[in-house]
């Protein structure tokens, strides 16, 4: 067979089919410089720390899809009773505080505008910097306001009040080990406000660099994927929310 | 070398802690990932021949461990089991060299996320040192196995190692969940958007294509195993029932009630199939360079090896059910697995047909590696060959807890991937320390372990079709596998010897380090991006320029060329046609 053999000729693929042109195509192939250590190439970065964050969601994805697979198996699983010797359903449904729940997820949905907002603020802000930096030339106070504040305390304001939805589960005598139901409830809560709370602490690092006068770009990265971020995890509150609420 | 217009050069750390230890270099980072694996097999290797001795001497007392207990026998088991599967197969092919090299032959001065790299690392670091914590809190390390099953991974009373130590393991497996996210997020980030002008996805060497797929495996399998965990140590700590139905444990009855233990193995193998893949992939990679580097001829079918690699990882998803059919599971949902499961042997041969094309007529040269990629070939289709055995649950169910299966996993996951980390090893060296490895040392290396290998495991397919039970650390009192005792034996034999045939390795790893011959920038005459630049590479990879990429990986005798082999950045290498 000719394309087996090394004395006679290998086919070499044409320009542009993706096996080995001679020329190289004009596009495909990634950036070449901008590594984060002071080349300041901030598209290519904002770019990667984008695509960076694309990927990133996938395992979170996965981790909470798994958890959510185990709720629906686990609900559909009879238990052995001793005392009967029989298998029983035991699924006992969770009362959810219902009405604070609706206020955190209004506090959450809230703060995803305002991350937006900050991100909309920053994108402008550092798109006009050049301008500012003109000897002369003030572009005045408006757009200032701050924004990633406003989410930073809504955020918090939401695992606040999951904290208190938990204190209110205990109080009606639901406990992390009381059902699985209940483990489920804690555990998928738990799960999506330590995410929440690594957002709300990028968030504060995002503020606290505009204090050590970072340049702007560099802490608009950190304000746009954290906003991705936050829509992100306002979606998965609602998913999360809509399992326990409507699959009980 | 044709390199586009000099971009911003990167000042390298200065002091031995920036440089070394803490570094945001993926070249240190890849060395740092191969020595925690070096460690880690030869603790994992220690592991095992404590078994293989009690197991055809089961009252000697050893020294250091002194005498083994089934109980120890069990631990030995589970702790060879998970070093081995994460912190030598997943750290060493996927990390160790990804890290390294999968940059450079993109044509990147470094990993998209240097940071995250090094935190990746360190965290590994963490998982392993918590891992062995096992070994010496009280009651010693579980004994679970590698898989953990529940519910006796998941109650602290069931057994002398599953108290603390059990926790330890399964915090050392989360802790280890997160380090490869990190790692997997990078090398996928890295390949979509930092490669170089030219290097086109159906450019990449096919081990930039195994280490991506890996990583894209890994991105999605390791969320998984990560939420199974925390529901383990819920289960065993906050005395939830995920995974622990009503259970009697030494006549008292356990606070746990409706729990399923399939749900754990279901979580498990959705994570623990394609971490097999995890742990051949890369080492696929390797023997793919390495058999068309040193044949002299282009790889047979790069496309399809790429189609392959992807379908493999697709496949990889939704097989995991032929772990569990003796579970009880529906014959319905077992159809189903084993159909898929015989399905990835298309590709699989696919991939070793292309091999053999590959090394068809080729002007073959022998040298270490090659031998390795090789020996990783007929390692790769003997212990394949029983996988389609195994795919059917009418045959699965009486071997499936013979030796036939250790047989079976240890040749085609473990040894074969060894055999890429070694091929990788003797090939990539010069690049990586300066100096070539000894190739007699690295001959007799080769042929002991070749033939030591098949030695020890070659047999356990008998063992198992002979009834020998896995797992049990004593059986030289069961009257039916008495006469299985000679086979034994000489399996430990072949242990010792294999086992001392790596010291040969270590021996030419540290002193070709320092009294090695000096290595040229392309000793084997490869084509890939890392053969252009220094030896070993400087800081930025390619000393302030950027590669252009102008051809496929493997252009090897191609007519007309001046050379039997064109670099990738070589614009007029093909200008006869």
């Amino acid at each position: 067979m000719a394309t087996l053999s090394s004395t006679v000729p290998v086919k070499i693929p044409e320009t542009g089919k993706g096996g080995g042109g001679v020329h190289p195509p004009a596009y495909g192939g990634g950036g070449d410089g901008g590594r984060g250590d002071g080349y300041p190439d901030y598209g290519q970065r904002l770019r990667r720390a984008r695509l960076g964050l694309a990927i990133a969601l996938a395992p979170i994805f996965m981790f909470f899809i798994s958890i959510t697979s185990a709720y629906i198996v686990r609900q559909g699983l009879p238990t052995f009773d001793d005392k009967t010797n029989t298998y029983i359903r035991e699924w006992i449904p969770v009362q959810l505080p219902l009405a604070l729940l609706l206020v955190n997820t209004g506090l959450l949905a809230a703060s995803s505008i305002t991350a937006e907002l900050a991100r909309r603020q920053i994108t402008r802000q550092s798109a006009l910097a050049p301008v500012e930096s003109i000897p002369g030339v003030s572009l005045g106070d408006e757009g200032r306001f701050p924004w990633i504040y406003v989410t930073v305390a809504l955020g918090s304001g939401f695992l606040v009040g999951q904290w208190m939805a938990w204190q209110e589960l205990a109080s009606r005598g639901f406990y992390m080990a009381t059902s699985a139901s209940s483990s489920f409830v804690y555990l998928l809560t738990a799960a999506h406000g330590v995410h929440l709370a690594g957002g709300v602490i990028v968030l504060v690092y995002a503020a606290t660099i505009s204090l050590l006068h970072k340049p702007i770009e560099a802490r608009r990265i950190v304000v746009d994927v954290t906003a991705w971020y936050w829509h992100f995890m306002f979606l998965l509150w609602v998913g999360i929310f809509a399992l326990l609420w409507f699959v009980k | 070398m044709a390199t586009s217009a000099t971009i911003h050069s990167h000042a390298a750390p200065q002091g031995f802690i920036r440089k070394y230890v803490f570094s945001l270099d993926h070249k240190v980072i890849g060395i740092q990932y191969y020595f925690l694996a070096l460690i880690a097999v030869f603790v994992g290797m220690f592991l095992s021949l404590l078994m293989r001795i009690h197991l055809i001497w089961p009252t000697a007392i050893l020294p250091i461990v002194g005498e083994i207990k089934p109980e120890t026998y069990l631990s030995l088991l589970t702790m060879h089991g998970t070093i081995m599967v994460f912190f030598v197969l997943t750290t060493a092919p996927q990390s160790g060299f990804g890290n390294y090299f999968l940059p450079i032959q993109i044509g990147a001065p470094d990993m998209a996320f240097p940071v995250l790299n090094m935190l990746s690392f360190w965290t590994t670091l963490v998982a392993f040192v918590v891992m062995i914590a096992a070994f010496f809190v009280t009651g010693g390390a579980p004994l679970h196995g590698w898989t953990g099953y529940a519910p006796l991974s998941a109650l602290p009373n069931s057994g002398p190692g599953e108290q603390l130590g059990a926790d330890l393991w399964i915090t050392s497996i989360a802790i280890f969940c997160v380090a490869s996210l990190m790692g997997a997020l990078n090398f996928i980030t890295t390949v979509l958007d930092l490669r170089a002008k030219g290097m086109t996805m159906m450019r990449m060497p096919l081990t930039v294509w195994a280490w991506f797929i890996t990583a894209i495996l890994g991105l999605l399998a390791f969320g998984v195993l990560l939420s199974a965990g925390i529901l383990l140590l819920l289960d065993r700590n906050l005395g939830t029932s995920f995974y622990v139905p009503l259970v009697v444990v030494n006549g008292q009855v356990m606070g746990h009630k409706g729990g399923s233990p399939l749900l754990w193995q279901h979580l498990f193998w959705f994570f623990g199939h394609p971490e097999v893949y995890i742990a051949i992939l890369p080492s696929m990679g390797v023997a793919s360079q390495l058999l068309s580097t040193f044949s002299r001829k282009p790889i047979f079918g790069y496309k399809a090896m790429v189609y392959a690699i992807m379908s493999i990882g697709v496949l990889g998803f939704v097989v995991w059910g032929h772990h569990m059919f003796m579970s009880g599971m529906s014959p319905y949902s077992a159809f189903a697995f084993s159909i898929m499961t015989m399905a990835i042997g298309v590709p699989s041969a696919i991939k070793t047909f292309n091999w053999l094309g590959t090394l068809h007529k080729g002007r073959i040269r022998f040298t270490t590696p090659m031998l390795f990629a090789i020996g990783f070939v007929s390692l790769f289709v003997s212990g394949g060959l029983s996988g389609p055995f195994l795919a059917q649950p009418v045959l699965d169910i009486p071997l499936h807890d013979t030796y036939f299966v250790v047989g079976h996993f240890h040749l085609i996951m473990g040894v074969a991937s060894i055999f890429g980390i070694f091929g990788a090893t003797y090939y990539w060296f010069p690049k990586m320390f300066g100096r070539m490895m000894s190739e007699s040392l690295g001959r007799i290396h080769f042929v002991i372990t070749l033939i030591g290998t098949y030695c020890i495991f070659m047999p356990m397919h008998y063992l198992g079709m002979a009834g020998q039970t896995r797992r049990y650390s004593q059986f030289t009192e069961v009257h039916y596998m008495t006469h299985l005792i000679p086979l034994q034996t000489f399996m430990t034999y072949a242990a010792f010897i294999t086992i001392a045939a790596q010291f040969i390795f270590l021996i030419n790893l540290f002193w070709s380090m320092f009294k090695g011959p000096k290595a040229s920038d392309n000793p084997w005459e490869s084509t890939t991006l890392e053969w252009i630049t220094a030896t070993p590479p400087p800081h930025d990879n390619f000393g302030g320029h950027t590669p252009v990429v102008y051809h496929g990986p493997y252009e090897y005798s191609v007519p007309g060329a001046t050379k039997d082999y064109v670099m990738q950045t070589d614009p007029a290498g093909v200008t006869a046609h």
